[in-house]
């Protein structure tokens, strides 16, 4: 269990996260979700021990994360940034293989098993075919996959191959925010697909409300650093709470084809 | 191509025996060249007294100091040039761009034109005044830097840097304005760069220096490949951010402030070499940065020994040469690229 109790985190002066409690536990993917400036990666960077709160604790497995060693929590749980831009250009295959270093001594090289490791999340992630390539030179879709590839290859442990000590964490900051339709799908059935095959746990921040619906199993809601609601996700998508967020008119339904909640918006809320 | 064997290994070792094989080869062959040309067997030929070897004399005494000095400052340049390159993640990023050459140039302005010429424990004041204005520009870029911040601010970093530059070259100049013109020459002399070291006595003084930043160079490849992802993809690599930020920056500036010490501003080595390496091997740190070191080292020599022989017997600031040489090659190297 990842948990957050009363987690507040201010820059400066300005309170961005304020007394959040969140909680997800092993299997399970939660999205969060909020307006711009909600505070949804802060949340989520604090949730990664990337920041630590000012006020309020995180604890996995009931031990605060302060209490991890960097290395040791790296190898349990794994962030995948909105985008990421190399200042130098590294090769598909060694953007992968960084997620290898939590797992290597001081000195130590990656060997045989850790490019066999990172060999098997770009297959994972449907990217083995580019490992030679300049990472500079892909899509917008296929970086991402290569850095969620990365983060699979950090999660891997040499003697299972697969499963850690524990429940493994792979903390997403809006996936999907700057894909086309079609990466969107890809990103969206990669995810479901490493949570149901791997019982990778999930923390996914987003805009995009048909992609949590599909996604995501719990919701958490931010609106000005605060939580307005924190559930099963059909229990918290409902056409007040979009409107409580956005400030915009919704129709919620259940489209039986797609298998999940849709939102239409129909229309600006004005008071 | 999904079954091409990948070993860093392999590259690791081809990488350092190769630039490690160039800058042996600087130190030995480019004493022989000169006014004198001598013998590299004789030279080592045990056999023959030192008193009446003059090859040995030549090699040992002349001119070895001369190609140690060039290589410890080429390394030195090089690969403080790679470390504020992924410091700051930017390629246009060298050595002196956080200010540290500027200081220890302001430092040395001062003993020539306003201290009397003093030695202190048998060193000349000129390289300590150097030296001392590295440390003091160091502490300024840095307080200012981590004042406004919690941790460690590289924006802040690379604008106090720029702008005390700035400032230390005006205060130069309005030094070298008041100065008489012979003394202007002199200085103007020292701003270009000079490897003449005249004996092992400043490679002594500036070796531990060096030393102290390259072990610390040796932790730090790694982290500097996961810092050019970003910092907080490297923080969620598990690396402690902020440390190998300041480690970075720390053991960068010593290693500038020393070769500066020894040599004056060399320009030009520390913004291409890294570059050139990383044209030949890639990016990863782990080969960059050893790369970057000894090929900077066997860079400098070289260029050396065209600077006190392409118009012998008059020797050029080597300064110009690392331009004249490195630029062409470099665009040479980018444009073969693409």
């Amino acid at each position: 269990m990842l948990q957050a109790t009363g987690v507040s985190f201010s820059y400066r002066e300005t309170l961005v996260v304020s007394d959040v409690s969140v909680r997800v536990g092993p299997g399970r993917v939660l999205g969060i979700l909020g307006p711009n400036g909600a505070g949804k990666s802060t949340l989520l960077k604090l949730l990664a021990g990337i920041l630590r709160p000012t006020a309020g604790v995180i604890t996995l497995d009931g031990a605060p994360l302060a209490s991890y060693s960097r290395r040791s929590l790296a190898r349990r749980l794994a962030v995948v940034p909105q985008e990421t831009h190399p200042a130098f250009d590294f090769s598909v295959l060694e953007l992968a293989l960084m997620g290898r270093y939590p797992h290597l001594d001081a000195f130590e090289l990656e060997g045989m098993e850790d490019v066999a490791l990172a060999r098997a999340a770009l297959e994972t992630t449907g990217t083995a075919h580019l490992e030679g390539r300049a990472f500079a030179t892909l899509s917008g879709g296929e970086k991402q996959r290569v850095v969620i590839a990365s983060a699979l290859a950090q999660l891997g442990n040499r003697e299972s191959g697969i499963r850690n000590r524990g429940f493994e964490l792979l903390l997403l900051d809006e996936p999907t925010s700057s894909l086309d339709l079609h990466y969107q799908l890809e990103i969206a059935a990669l995810l479901v697909r490493l949570n149901r095959e791997r019982g990778t746990t999930l923390v996914v921040t987003t805009h995009d409300l048909s992609f949590a619906a599909s996604v995501c199993q719990e919701l958490v809601l931010l609106r000005d650093a605060r939580v307005l609601g924190h559930g099963p996700t059909e229990e918290v998508l409902t056409a007040d709470n979009v409107r409580a967020l956005y400030g915009v008119e919704v129709d919620v339904q259940y489209h039986a084809a797609a298998g999940h909640l849709t939102v239409v918006p129909l229309a600006l809320n004005r008071p | 191509m999904t079954t091409a064997v990948f070993s860093l290994r392999r590259r690791a070792l081809l990488v350092y025996g190769g630039f490690g094989v160039l800058a042996i080869a600087a130190q030995l062959f480019a004493p022989l060249i000169g006014s004198t040309s001598i013998s590299l067997t004789r030279a080592l030929d045990g056999t023959v007294p030192f008193a009446a070897n003059i090859d040995a004399q030549i090699f040992f005494i002349a001119r070895l100091p001369r190609t140690l000095a060039a290589g410890l400052v080429g390394a030195s340049l090089a690969s403080a040039g790679v470390m504020l390159q992924a410091l700051l993640r930017n390629p246009l990023a060298e050595p002196f761009t956080l200010g540290v050459s500027a200081g220890s140039s302001l430092g040395a302005m001062l003993a020539m034109l306003v201290a009397p010429p003093i030695l202190v424990l048998g060193v000349s004041a000129v390289p300590l005044a150097t030296f001392a204005g590295a440390v003091g520009a160091v502490s300024i870029v840095y307080g200012l830097a981590s004042a406004r911040h919690r941790g460690f601010s590289t924006d802040v970093l690379l604008l106090t840097g720029v702008t005390l530059n700035a400032f230390f070259s005006a205060v130069i100049l309005f030094l070298q304005y008041h100065a008489d013109p012979s003394e202007t020459v002199r200085t103007l002399r020292w701003l270009m760069g000079d490897l003449d070291v005249s004996g092992y006595g400043p490679i002594v003084v500036a070796l531990p220096l060096i030393a102290a930043a390259f072990v610390i160079f040796l932790w730090l490849p790694r982290g500097l490949n996961l810092l050019t992802l970003g910092s907080d993809s490297a923080a969620a690599r598990g690396i402690d951010v902020v440390r190998v930020q300041r480690l970075a920056f720390f053991s960068a500036s010593v290693a500038t402030g020393a070769a500066v010490s020894l040599a004056g501003p060399i320009g030009f080595v520390g913004i291409v070499v890294p570059h050139v390496v990383r044209l030949l091997v890639g990016s990863d740190h782990r080969l960059v940065l050893p790369g970057a070191a000894l090929f900077g080292a066997a860079f400098l020599v070289g260029c050396d020994v065209v600077a006190r022989t392409i118009m012998a017997p008059l020797e050029l600031p080597v300064g110009i040469i690392t331009a004249v040489i490195g630029g062409p090659f470099f665009l040479w190297l980018l444009f073969r690229r693409a």
